[in-house]
């Protein structure tokens, strides 16, 4: 097979400026790395580009069910895309069971590639298809565009001669498919073509079939009529130039945190527990030796962050990172860190709740529990992160506030931002925030006796870690004397260090950001109020509003607590505040009672994230009813 | 990245005194736990360590308190997390000395997954295990080593659960070091404890201590001198084991079966009997379930003190700093490759 260039047709190329595509199969069809590749072509492409993987929680649910249905999500375009598509454009159904769990979220007029194979009697039964329906031709598709290719037919045909096992040719089917995209979207495959040979460096057999099945998908659509009155899209690319790389959220954070424990000099520790959906940075964390990473998988989540506050102690910049039900069960442990008055990061990824609740689907369900999950006063920041790459810039500034205002500190992330991807636009080290650790030096016998609980104007103690002669003291979780960290049961001792631990948290607003609105008028009708993972589509919302001429922003907080001290005076602005949120309303509680104003909440609560479409008309809605 | 380095000189000559904090202990007149206090204060002068780098964890529980009572680096955690703490802090810093104390509830019951976990892994912590078979802090409820039959306040008609063996657990566990000591022997307690802080991986030094408010005389099979001789096992590396009042009984092996024998009655030397080797593990297992027969069991022997077994073996953070040392061989990652990643693109 030779160069992808020679084309034998003429192909009508449409100029788009988004599209979202889904590839959707059976959890053992390989729809992960194909959608993989697609980004990774098209990021290098320079495109903006969004991804989300939708996977089920069993590893290898039973083949060709509903259950089994493995999906990968993107938005590629020529302007920013801040959500992978509140639905798609093109779908590629590579079963029966694949169609009928995501039909529902195909547009209207959407383009469907069917892998033919996957919709043979048994396949449909499987699915739950009524017997003898046949979707690919009984006209039940009629509003969409529909093109059934026998993939698995002409893997096999293009492999006949590749040496492989009929078991290995059929695998290749993900990658005709590939190709097949590669062409609909006028993309190069050079990309996949070096992945292919890197990743099956020891089976060049295996890599060569791949790429083969890749090509025939490739001049499938170059040669097929099938695609004639369709033709091909062209993506025009827009990314400025500089060097880029594609994170996921759960990567960002694990590089944060390494690279605020070099920003401070310290070493980075992170006590961890295995939790989906927040595994991957303890993943990311142990491969970072090279960076001086110490990773300890703890025994339980109650021995992952204590661990952690044990190097803190130590003087290491610590950290944990969980879900849900592993926040559950540090809690005890952060009431403790709360008491030490010790820096420590941790990460929960949310996921639908309670208990083991929905482990792979995203939910902002945790924020009381962060904001109020600990047994007595105890006060500590919470800060969220809205988009993958802002999980790096979110983690960072929660190791940095951990670090100089001694205290633990939440980050909260979720599901959906863990997996999802996008380009990054790799940040030098200069632009970061340096960190200031504040370790005591060592004192001599003859001077004053070290107060490990004496503060500064922000309240803040100081770090004193072993080691350090002179400073030898014992600190613990019984209450503490003022200054001298003796145990103390004095009422008004403890009132007043009650009161010092709520300042200390309160004063941190004096060091952050005052809150901006991320896009429309600084006065108007309506105030969209976002945190977390709604960002993008929000921000796609209120952007759609704001060209349909409608008095609205959006600002999406960071900082949950405490509050930008400007809060206050921005939702005053605005005659009504919507806030959309992935709980009963729970942002909402926080905002009422500090605020003393009645928000328009609004909730979603399917173990889904927000589109931008709902968002649309409910800010649509509303300003009707102003 | 660096770690927090200390510079260690030549520490100044000290005393027990030198390591007694400004504050009272607070146990009860006669506990148990002043003892270990005496032997760990008069102790550490000897092990050469700056007293900036020593640090006791401690969970909660009377013994938890210890650490408030040492002049050194303390953290009093919470019930049951003292292992994990300690296990974070040797981990990310391993030139610290760092000392855990516990008890039978804060080690073995609330904090058994950490107990466990901890001696597999071999970290470097000299942990003591201040043993009273009882809840002494909560007021007197049974424990996870109260003997069978005991009435507390919440076993009124006797204890129910069988306790556990904390030789067999350890050693079961994969701990690498296990002895048994006992309050009032203040020298012998000293001696085992030096051991365990000479002892590279996790040493567990099980005290007997007796609780004089809810379980007084535990131990008191094992106390007056006469019951002393006839009931314990004093082992040492390398001697056969021998005790009783005139050392004239020995234990041998018949196949894996303990046998207590009359020496003198049976006309054997010494050298017939089992030689105390620490580092047998199958022989440390043997002796580990001693512990399960009571003074009044027909399948009565002697409750072993000492080292019953201690080996060499890898400990968790010299094996991650060489596995870091080895990533970092052709050189510490940079902060602009961090951030730059493996798999950029440019842009043109």
């Amino acid at each position: 097979m030779t160069d992808t260039k020679t084309t034998t047709r003429e192909v009508n190329v449409t100029s788009k400026t988004s599209v979202s595509v889904l590839f959707a199969g059976d959890s053992g069809d390989g729809m992960q790395l194909t959608g993989t590749q697609f980004a990774n072509t098209v990021a290098v492409h320079g495109s903006e580009l969004n991804t989300f993987p939708n996977f089920p929680s069993e590893i290898r649910a039973p083949a060709g069910t509903i259950a089994g249905v493995s999906g990968f999500q993107l938005q590629f375009g020529s302007k920013p895309v801040y959500t992978p598509g509140a639905k798609f454009d093109v779908m590629i159904a590579m079963n029966s069971a694949a169609l009928k769990a995501n039909l529902k979220d195909l547009h209207r007029g959407g383009i469907i590639i069917a892998g033919t194979e996957g919709f043979d009697e048994k396949n449909l039964k499987l699915a739950g298809y009524p017997e003898g329906s046949d979707p690919l031709h009984d006209g039940s598709l009629s509003n969409y565009i529909v093109f059934p290719v026998p993939v698995l037919q002409l893997t096999r045909e293009a492999l006949r001669e590749s040496g492989l096992s009929s078991k290995e040719i059929d695998r290749c089917k993900n990658m005709f498919v590939l190709g097949l995209l590669y062409w609909l979207y006028n993309l190069p495959l050079q990309g996949t073509i070096e992945t292919l040979q890197a990743k099956f460096q020891k089976n060049i057999q295996m890599a060569e079939a791949n790429i083969r099945a890749m090509k025939a998908g490739y001049f499938f659509g170059d040669e097929t009529e099938l695609f004639a009155n369709l033709g091909r899209f062209d993506i025009a690319p827009q990314k400025q130039h500089g060097i880029y790389r594609r994170v996921t959220g759960n990567e960002a954070c694990a590089i944060a945190l390494t690279a605020a424990a070099m920003r401070a000099n310290l070493q980075l520790f992170l006590g961890s527990y295995p939790i989906t959906p927040a595994t991957e940075i303890l993943q990311t964390l142990a491969k970072f030796k090279k960076w001086g990473v110490k990773t300890f998988q703890a025994e339980d989540e109650i021995a992952g962050i204590v661990s952690s506050i044990g190097a803190a102690y130590g003087g290491a910049l610590a950290a944990t990172n969980t879900s849900g039900p592993g926040l559950a069960l540090k809690t005890e442990a952060l009431g403790l860190a709360v008491m030490l008055e010790i820096p420590l990061v941790v990460i929960n990824v949310q996921r639908g709740g309670p208990s083991t609740g929905l482990p792979t689907k995203p939910e902002q369900s945790d924020l009381f529990m962060a904001m109020f999950g600990r047994h007595g006063d105890a006060p500590l920041p919470v800060i969220a992160s809205c988009s993958p790459v802002d999980c790096f810039y979110t983690t960072y500034e929660a190791a940095r506030i951990a670090i100089e205002h001694m205290t633990p500190v939440i980050c909260l992330s979720d599901g959906y931002l863990a997996l999802s991807s996008e380009p990054w636009k790799v940040e030098s080290p200069e632009n970061l925030t340096a960190i200031n650790p504040r370790f005591p030096s060592a004192r001599k016998p003859e001077d004053p006796p070290f107060l490990p609980y004496k503060r500064d104007d922000r309240h803040v103690r100081a770090w004193a870690i072993p080691g350090t002669e002179g400073l030898e003291h014992r600190i613990g979780g019984l209450e503490k004397e003022h200054e001298t960290g003796y145990l103390s049961h004095d009422p008004d001792n403890h009132a007043l260090m009650t009161r010092l631990r709520e300042e200390k948290i309160a004063k941190i607003a004096d060091s952050i950001p005052l809150q901006s609105i991320d896009n429309g008028p600084e006065k108007g009708d309506l105030l969209v109020l976002g945190w977390g993972s709604s960002y993008g589509a929000i921000k796609t919302a209120v952007e759609q509003a704001l060209e349909n001429g409608l008095s609205v922003a959006h600002a999406h907080l960071r900082y949950i607590h405490p509050f930008p001290k400007n809060l206050g005076e921005i939702l005053g602005n605005y005659k009504k505040v919507l806030l959309p949120e992935n709980n009963s309303g729970q942002l909402l509680h926080i905002i009422r009672d500090k605020f003393m104003i009645a928000p328009e909440g609004f909730s979603k609560v399917q173990g889904v994230p927000f589109n931008e479409m709902e968002i649309l008309a409910k800010i649509t809605d509303l300003i009707k009813e102003l | 990245m660096t770690d927090n380095d200390t510079t260690i000189t030549a520490p100044p000559v000290l005393t027990a005194k030198d390591f007694a904090s400004d504050q009272e202990p607070k146990w009860c007149p006669g506990c148990g736990d002043h003892a270990v206090l005496q032997q760990l204060k008069n102790l550490m002068p000897e092990l050469g360590v700056a007293k900036e780098n020593i640090v006791f964890i401690s969970g909660i529980g009377c013994s938890s308190r210890l650490p408030y009572y040492m002049a050194t680096y303390g953290v009093h955690g919470i019930h049951g997390r003292a292992l994990p703490m300690a296990s974070g802090l040797k981990t990310s810093r391993p030139e610290l000395s760092v000392w855990v104390a516990t008890g039978d509830g804060d080690a073995l019951s609330i904090g058994g997954n950490h107990f466990i976990h901890t001696l597999r892994r071999n970290i470097d912590l000299n942990v003591v295990l201040f043993n009273n078979e009882i809840y002494g802090l909560t007021k007197g409820q049974y424990s996870p080593t109260t003997k069978l039959g005991l009435r507390t306040v919440t076993s009124p008609s006797g204890v129910i659960d069988q306790p556990f063996n904390t030789a067999a657990l350890s050693i079961g566990s994969g701990g690498s070091f296990f002895a048994r000591a006992f309050d009032r022997d203040g020298k012998f307690l000293r001696s085992v404890l030096k051991r365990a802080a000479q002892h590279k991986g996790t040493s567990l030094v099980e005290v007997y201590q007796n609780c004089p408010i809810f379980n007084n005389g535990a131990f008191e099979e094992f106390a007056t001198p006469e019951k002393k001789a006839e009931n314990t096992l004093y082992l040492e590396h390398g001697q056969p084991l021998t005790f009783g009042k005139d050392k004239n009984k020995g234990i041998i092996l018949d196949g894996l079966t303990p046998v207590i024998v009359d020496i003198t009655k049976a006309k054997l030397s010494p050298d017939d009997l089992w030689v105390h080797n620490e580092a047998d593990i199958n022989k440390a297992s043997i002796l580990a379930r001693f512990a399960d027969n009571l003074s009044d069991s027909e399948r009565f022997l002697p409750r072993p003190f000492g080292i019953l077994y201690a080996d060499n073996r890898v400990t968790y953070e010299d094996a991650l700093t060489s596995q870091i040392n080895e990533a970092q061989s052709r050189g510490c990652g940079t902060l602009e490759e961090l951030l730059k990643g493996e798999h950029s693109y440019e842009i043109k």
